[in-house]
This record gives structure tokens, sequence and C-alpha cells, in this order.
């Protein structure tokens, strides 16, 4: 994060591109591809598990030891809410960047707060959405759904509490006056890890909550 | 000016000779970084030869008993996994931190700290998977490991565990590597060096990192899958839980198959500058190479199914992937075509790294040919898993890859040392080399189609194998002679061997513009480029030779300055890791964690805006 | 790629806009919920259309948000286009890799009932 050239010196690079925005888009596409393994293996696996619960039927599992009726797993409102959530926080945290590039310290701040807000929010919600599965007769080896369903939402949630660590890290130095308008660049990169923590969410959420 | 575009502190003084263990622990420069990734690999080559030494001495004669089934199962495991991972991959990694920036013309790499942290994280997870052989537990199930050998009821050990951990290391520092050297590539070109002025080895470098950024992180969810299904309970490749091993071989060659183009991409890319300096002509068909590098990454992708012909994929997998497969040989053959028509009509210098880029286009071409071979399903059923595979990989990974780093290595050795390489040794190295490398692995096609099965760790006397095999091993060891004339030809230059000037072999490329070895700020003014061929084209515009260039003091030259963190945060990147080599061990996960983010986060804030 | 000038200078689009992909990326997520809704309730209108078209509409939609977050919000639209292929270049591969698997399964499974 720390870097001596001012937003007006551009470092002359072959590509007039900003050595570390490129770092973190070349990133972002080799991240593509450990999620579409994680997808892949989640959806190779659908339908095959050998007992339940399943996400959208009821079905035969074994509940406290013995075999029992295992509602459908998936709770579409909640899930949706927290859908919602994390789609506001990326619209939040252009609006922190948009502030920051301003030098608006205020809307930086705030929107910057609220985006670290709704990811707390996201993780807390699937935090308890585990919670609530593994009671309702979901354990992590329960079946091939427990299994690649938790390890799919899983690393993503993982994803999304390292991108609330950064984003809190910026919103700190930004409310200790260290992110000026030529240090946006600072924000910029950790909002484009967030924007793209928020679309690996905008696939999983239809292809795993939603489809058939 | 700068070139550096992660300007970090810098001092207005002339740097001092930087000496000492310290100065190599916490430098930044790519230079030194190129020479401890090619230290370091070359010392885990040699254990990897020797593993190939005591298998093939196993294998000399019918019904030996000198190794166990289990050692050998160990040793044939660990020679393919160390061979790849810890000899190929970092070789090249030496030469792309070394002749990256020099060859763009750039100052350092684009996170020169970044840079430390791979080479740390690759020297921990090296350590870590050859740890296994002090528990008496290195992995056994095979390069690939296929489930399900790998699973905890039939590998009840922790000899998959160190396989496991020791490559997920290993990748995340591969991973890194390659960020650094993509953007590295594109953003720290000198003035005037477009894409289609690049040097050929950093076109191949390019579409190298391209594959190691698509291909690691599906290797990377494997791993995690395998580990979840032996230390956490998942039956991801366990049928009994619904699990299809399948998947593995899937996802492993999804991987892999991109791997193979990962490990001969650098060679291509060496070999494309060996031969036109010692051709004295420029590359044939610079478009074609390069175009026809980036269709094969590309086909890399859509193969992969070709290493899985006997799972019984059907016949329209089966004819998708042999298509695709037989497409490949196109480019491939383009780049031979190419190669062949640089040297053709040139004023060839018969030097040493000339000798091994010809013998890499040779030997290339034949193991190429049988790959064309069990591209065709019919054919690959009854290749499978023979030795007819384990000549055809050798003669594209060690008479492809190790050619021509080989090759490379004596190109560019007076450049990173100031010292020539003695010719004469090198020539006994090469056709020590030469022929100890065919008597070795020749013989393998016949003892192959003669149904010779590999990784069976004897054979009994009578079945017909006994003659070539005894050959095999005869070559074997004119092999590892061969290197150790190489050993003593390093060590006999780097102690007393001529010195060397910028330029010794009249080359092409900017590397050669400055003096051997490079001072540590590469360039003293920031080189400006307007042909593919820079040197050659200066060269001739002031009528022949160009003087020796000069060393500087270098006042006044920014560079990056040295730093721990690297080290520390590749420690704890590491001990994170080796916490779920034993399902979970909290502490070491939680220390581990900490290290890493103290590492990250001093790193981040370090002192760098003066 | 070099006479690529430093695009990324232009003024970012301003809060409005944002707003404006913020609010359809809201309705679209409400469309997708809708359409699941929809194809699970025998008795709603639509059902007869919507449910054996479920897993197009969703990706379809789903394809939607991810180009508007993408264009939008990590401003590919007015960057450099190397970002651009950055993004879409691995998605195609990985697009491949999804199918590649499903079809070689659905394939491997309809050739051997019962695997």
């Amino acid at each position: 994060m720390a870097h001596d050239t001012a937003h007006a010196m551009h470092p002359p690079t072959a590509t007039g591109l900003d050595t570390r925005k490129l770092a973190i888009w070349t990133f972002i596409g080799s991240e593509c591809l450990f999620f579409a393994t994680l997808i892949s293996n989640y959806l190779v696996y659908k339908g095959q598990s050998l007992v339940g619960p399943l996400p959208h039927e009821t079905s035969q599992c074994m509940l406290h030891g013995q075999m029992a009726t295992c509602e459908p797993i998936f709770e579409i409102p909640l899930v949706t809410f927290g859908t919602a959530v994390l789609l506001f926080s990326s619209f939040f945290v252009v609006l922190a960047l948009n502030g920051a590039q301003k030098g608006n310290r205020k809307q930086l701040i705030g929107w910057l707060s609220a985006t670290v807000l709704c990811g707390l929010f996201f993780v807390g919600m699937q935090v308890y959405e585990f919670y609530h599965f593994f009671h309702k007769g979901l354990g992590y080896t329960t079946n091939l759904f427990g299994s690649s369903f938790y390890t799919l939402t899983g690393f993503h949630g993982t994803h999304v509490t390292l991108g609330v660590i950064w984003l809190a890290t910026v919103l700190v130095l930004a409310i200790r006056g260290k992110l000026p308008p030529e240090k946006a660049l600072n924000l910029e990169i950790a909002a484009l890890y967030w924007h793209f923590v928020d679309v690996v969410w905008i696939v999983i959420f239809p292809v795993v909550y939603l489809m058939r | 000016m700068s070139t550096i575009a992660m300007g970090h502190a810098g001092t207005e003084a002339a740097p001092a000779e930087k000496k000492g263990l310290w100065s190599w622990i916490t430098t930044v420069d790519h230079k030194r970084i190129g020479i401890l990734y090619g230290v370091t690999a070359f010392l885990f080559f040699l254990i990897g030869g020797l593993e190939a030494l005591l298998i093939r001495w196993q294998l000399g004669a019918p019904d030996k008993t000198f190794l166990s089934p289990e050692a050998y199962n160990q040793l044939f495991t660990m020679h393919g996994t160390t061979m790849i991972f810890l000899g190929v991959m970092p070789l090249s990694a030496m030469f792309f931190n070394y002749f990256i920036p020099l060859q763009i013309g750039a100052r350092d790499v684009a996170f020169p700290r970044l840079n430390a942290y791979s080479y740390w994280v690759f020297l921990f997870g090296g350590l870590v998977l050859n740890a296994s052989f002090l528990f008496n537990a290195a992995p056994d199930m095979g390069w690939f490991a296929y489930a399900n050998l790998t699973s905890k009821q039939f590998s009840p050990g922790l000899n998959v565990d160190f396989w496991i951990i020791g490559l997920q290391i290993l990748g995340i520092a591969s991973l890194a590597a390659a960020v650094n050297f993509f953007v590295t590539i594109i953003n720290l070109r000198a003035p005037g060096m477009k894409m289609m002025r690049m040097p050929m080895f950093v076109w191949m470098s390019l579409i190298t990192q391209v594959l190691l950024l698509l291909a690691f992180p599906i290797i990377t969810v494997a791993l995690v899958l395998l580990m979840l299904d032996r230390n956490f309970g998942t039956h991801f490749f366990v049928p009994s839980g619904g699990g299809d091993p399948v998947l593995w071989q899937h996802l492993f060659w999804l991987f892999g198959h991109p791997e193979v183009y990962i490990l001969i991409l650098p060679a291509f890319g060496v070999v494309s500058e060996i031969l036109p300096v010692f051709s004295r002509k420029p590359l044939f068909g610079y478009a074609a190479m390069v175009f026809s590098g980036c269709f094969i990454a590309f086909l890399g992708f859509g193969v992969w199914s070709h290493h899985m012909f006997s799972t019984g994929m059907g016949p329209m997998a089966d004819t998708v992937f042999s298509l695709g497969t037989m497409l490949i040989a196109i480019p491939t053959g383009v780049k031979i075509f190419n190669w062949i028509g640089t040297v053709w009509g040139g004023s060839i210098q018969y030097k040493t790294p000339m000798y091994f880029a010809l013998g890499f286009v040779a030997m290339f071409i034949i193991g190429g040919l049988s790959g064309v071979m069990h591209a065709s399903p019919p054919a690959d059923l009854q290749q499978t898993d023979s030795y007819f595979i384990v000549a055809h990989f050798h003669y594209v990974l060690f008479g492809g890859s190790i050619f021509a780093l080989t090759a490379g290595a004596y190109y560019w050795f007076p450049k990173m040392t100031g010292r020539m390489l003695s010719e004469s040794l090198g020539k006994v190295h090469f056709w020590l080399m030469f022929l100890g490398f065919n008597l070795t692995f020749a013989p393998m096609h016949i003892l192959g189609l003669n149904g010779m099965p590999r990784r069976v760790y004897t054979y009994s006397a009578g079945m017909g194998f006994e003659f070539w095999n005894a050959i095999e091993t005869a070559g074997s060891l004119v092999l590892g002679f061969s290197f150790l004339v190489f050993i003593w030809n390093i060590l006999r230059s780097l102690k007393a061997g001529e010195v060397a000037p910028a330029d010794p072999w009249h080359g092409a490329t900017l590397e050669w513009s400055i003096p051997s070895p490079p001072q540590e700020w590469n360039f003293a003014v920031e080189p400006t480029v307007d042909g593919r061929d820079p040197l050659w084209e200066e060269r001739r515009a002031k009528g022949g030779t160009l003087p020796e260039p000069e060393r500087v003091s270098g006042a006044g030259i920014h560079l990056p300055s040295p730093s721990y963190w690297p080290i520390v945060t590749a420690f704890g990147t590491a001990m994170t890791l080796v916490g779920f080599l034993m399902h979970v061990t909290l502490w070491v996960i939680l220390a581990g964690l900490a290290i890493t983010m103290l590492g990250i986060f001093s790193w981040a804030f370090e002192p760098a805006d003066h | 790629m070099d006479a690529q000038v430093a695009t990324h200078e232009h003024a970012h689009p301003g809060p409005a806009l944002y707003l404006k992909v913020a609010v359809i990326l809201f309705v679209m997520t409400a469309l997708e919920v809708l359409a699941f809704e929809v194809s699970h309730r025998s008795g709603w209108p639509m059902h007869g259309l919507v449910q054996p078209l479920l897993n197009e509409i969703l990706i379809i939609l789903s394809a939607a948000k991810f180009a508007l977050v993408a264009m939008f919000y990590m401003h590919l639209k007015q960057d450099s286009k190397i970002f651009s292929g950055l993004l879409v270049f691995p998605l195609i591969i990985a697009a491949v890799v999804i199918l590649a698997l499903l079809l070689l399964f659905a394939y491997l499974r309809a050739q051997h009932p019962g695997m």
C-alpha cells in the first residue's frame, strides 16, 4: 500500500496503466478459475447425494441417529436478503471511491463504513445459515451436497472476510486522513477485489440456491 | 527517470556493494533472486536425479532386491514431483527472474518484494515436501496421485498429506510469481519495445505466466478437496459416499496438461534466443512463433482428457480429445519448422549453447512424434501405463526442457557470473548427456511396446526385459556422470574461468548491452528500442563493433530497499499450511496466520515513502 | 497494446449512474427469486412458461448482473481494454471448464446408468 508516486505523476509504464491495478486484475482473472473449479465440483455432484437432506426436496436422512424425513435445506428469503446486502455494498464502495477521488472525506468515510458493515452482515448471515442448516441435519460430511455446498460457500465467505479486513484497513487509513485523492488508488484496488467477491456471489446465488 | 514501478526508499548516495548472508535473505534484487532460484532448483534437481539413479539401479537386472517395493514407490513419486515442481519449473523461474527484466530493459520486476516472497515460499515448499523422507513417509502414489490410491483407506500414512501440503505451498509461490512476471512484462517494457518487438524468450515466458495463472487455481482446489476427503471425512473422490474418483483425474489433468506447457514453453523461448544468435540470423517467422505459442497454450486447456482415455469416457469424448490433441501438433510443427528455418543457411557458430539447442530440437521432435502416437485412443490403450509413455515424456521433458535449460545455462552463465564456461568441458558434457540420455530413454520405447509396465519395482527373468533394462541403467550412469562434468565446469569457471565481456556471443538482445555481471540497477540509462534485435541494429549502425560498456557509480539511481518481511510472510504462509498436515494443528495454523498477517501489514506499511 | 493511452484518467461516472445500476441489480435479483418462486408453485401465473425455462432465465439474469457490476462498478466500460481482457479470457476458460465437466459427467452417467 505504501506507494511513493503521486497520482499526478504516473510511473511511466509501457501501457500507461498503473502497475498495482494491473496486478489486481491479473489476480482476479486467476481467481475466476479457482471459483470455476469449486462450482464445477458442486454441479458435478448435484443430485448425486446418497442420503438427505437435499436443497429443495424433502428427503430421507439421518437425524439424531435415526432415519427421519428432512425438510428442504434452503431458506430463500434469508439468503436473498444477504445477497441484496452484498450487492448494495458494491454500490456503497463505488460511492466511497467517488468520495475519495473528489477528496470528499465525509462521503468516503461514510460509505466505506457502510460497505464494511454490509460485509460483516453478509459473513454473519452465512455463519447463521451454516448453523441453521447444521441443525436441520446437514453436516459437513452428511452427503455430497453438504460437502460441496459448504466448501464452495465457505471459500466465498473466506474471501468476503479477507475483503472486510482489507477494506477496514483502508477505512482506518481514511479516518486517519491518510487517503488523499492522489492515493485513492489504494481504495480502488481494494474495491476491485470487493466487486469481484460480489460478482462471484452473483453467480453462486442462482446456480446454488435457485437452479433446478 | 525511473523504471521501477514500485519505487521504494532509494538512496541518493552510490549504493554500497551488498555482501553476506543477511544481504541474500533480505534481497529484493531480481538477479540475486534468480541466482537463489537457480542454485536451489539445481540442488533439488540433483536430488531428483539421485532418486532416478536409485530407480534405475533397482531395474538394472531382474528380481533385484536393492529397493523394497515401498521405497521404490516413494522414489518414483518423489522423482516425478521433484523434477517437475522443484527442478524444471524453478529452473525456468531462474531465467524468468534474471532475464525478463534485462531483456525488456527494466530495472527490476514490478513487485520486487513479492518476488522475494515467491522464492522463499518455493524454498519452504520444497523443504516440506522433502521433509517427508525424515518421517519415512515420502509420497508413494505417483506424481498424479490418482484417487482412490490416495484415500485414507489405502494410504493411511502421512505420505499423501506431505504431497498435498508441499504442492499447495509451491502453488502459492508459482501464483505470486506469475502475477509478478505477467505485470512486469506488460508494464515495464522499455520505451519502444512493443509487444511484437519482445524477445521470444519474453513472449514464451508471458504465455507461461498466463498458463500458471489459469491452471494453478484448479490444482489448488483439487488438493483442498483431496485434503478434505482424507482428513475431514468428505467423499468427493470416495465412491462409498457417492463421490467419483474420475473427478480427481479430470481436475488433476485440467491442471496437469497446461502444466506440461508450463514446463516446455520457457524452453521454447530459450532455444528461440540461442538459435538466431549462433546462426547469425534473425529468428525465422517471429510472428508465427508468437501466435503458435499462444495457440498451443489455448489448446492446452482443451485436451486434458487425453491422459484419461483408459478410464472409458466413451467414443464421443475420446474423439473430441483425440482431435484436439492432434491439432496441437500443428503449432508445434510450426515452431520446429521455424527453428530449422532459423538455422538454415546461417553462419553457424558451433558453441556449447548451440550444441544443446540443436540437441533440444532433435530430441523434442522424437518426443513430439511419440506424443502424436498416443493422441489416438486405440494406440493409447496399448501404450498407457507402459514404458512407452515413460520414454515419451522423458523425450519432451528431458530431451526438451532440460536440454533447452542447459543450453540457456551455457548461454547466460557469462552474463550472470562474469566468467565464461569452458567450451571443451561443455562439449564433453553435451556428448555425454546426449549419449546417456538416448541410451537411457530410447530403449524404453521398445520395452513399453513389448509390454513392460511402468511403476513396477522389478520384473522376472525371462520376460525379455533384461537386455534393454541393463542398457538403460548403464545409460543413466553416463547421464549422471555428464552432470558431474557440468558441475566441475561451473566450479572451475567460477574460480578461474576466462573473464566474460559484456557480449561474448554477439547477442541481439538488451542483456548483452550491459556489463557482465550486470550492476544492481541493470541499466544506468533506460534503453530505447526500435527493433526486434536492438543490439544487432545498433552494431550495424555503428559499423560492426560496440564499445565495452563501462561500470558506473550508480549515484542517484533509486532502488528498492532490502526487506526481511518477504521471508517472514513466506514462513507464515508455509507454517499455516503445515498446520493442516495432520488434520488440524490449531496452534500452528493460528501462529502461521498471525505471522503472515504481521508480515503483510508490516510489508504494506514499510516506510517506503521516505 | 502500446498505443493504449492512460484511459483511467477519465472522470468516473457519478453517483447518479451508480444508483441506477444498483436499482437495476436489485430488480434483477428480485426477478431471479420471483422466477424461482413461480416455477415452484403450480398455481401461480406463468408457471407453465417459467418452470421449464428456470435455469435459462437464471443464467441470463445472472450474466447480466455480472456484466453490470463489471462494466460500471469495476469501471471496465471506460477503463483500458487490457483489464477487460484479463477478466473475459479467464471467464471463457472457466465457462468451458464448467461446461465440459458437466457434459463429460452427464455423458458418462448416461452410458453407465447407476454410476
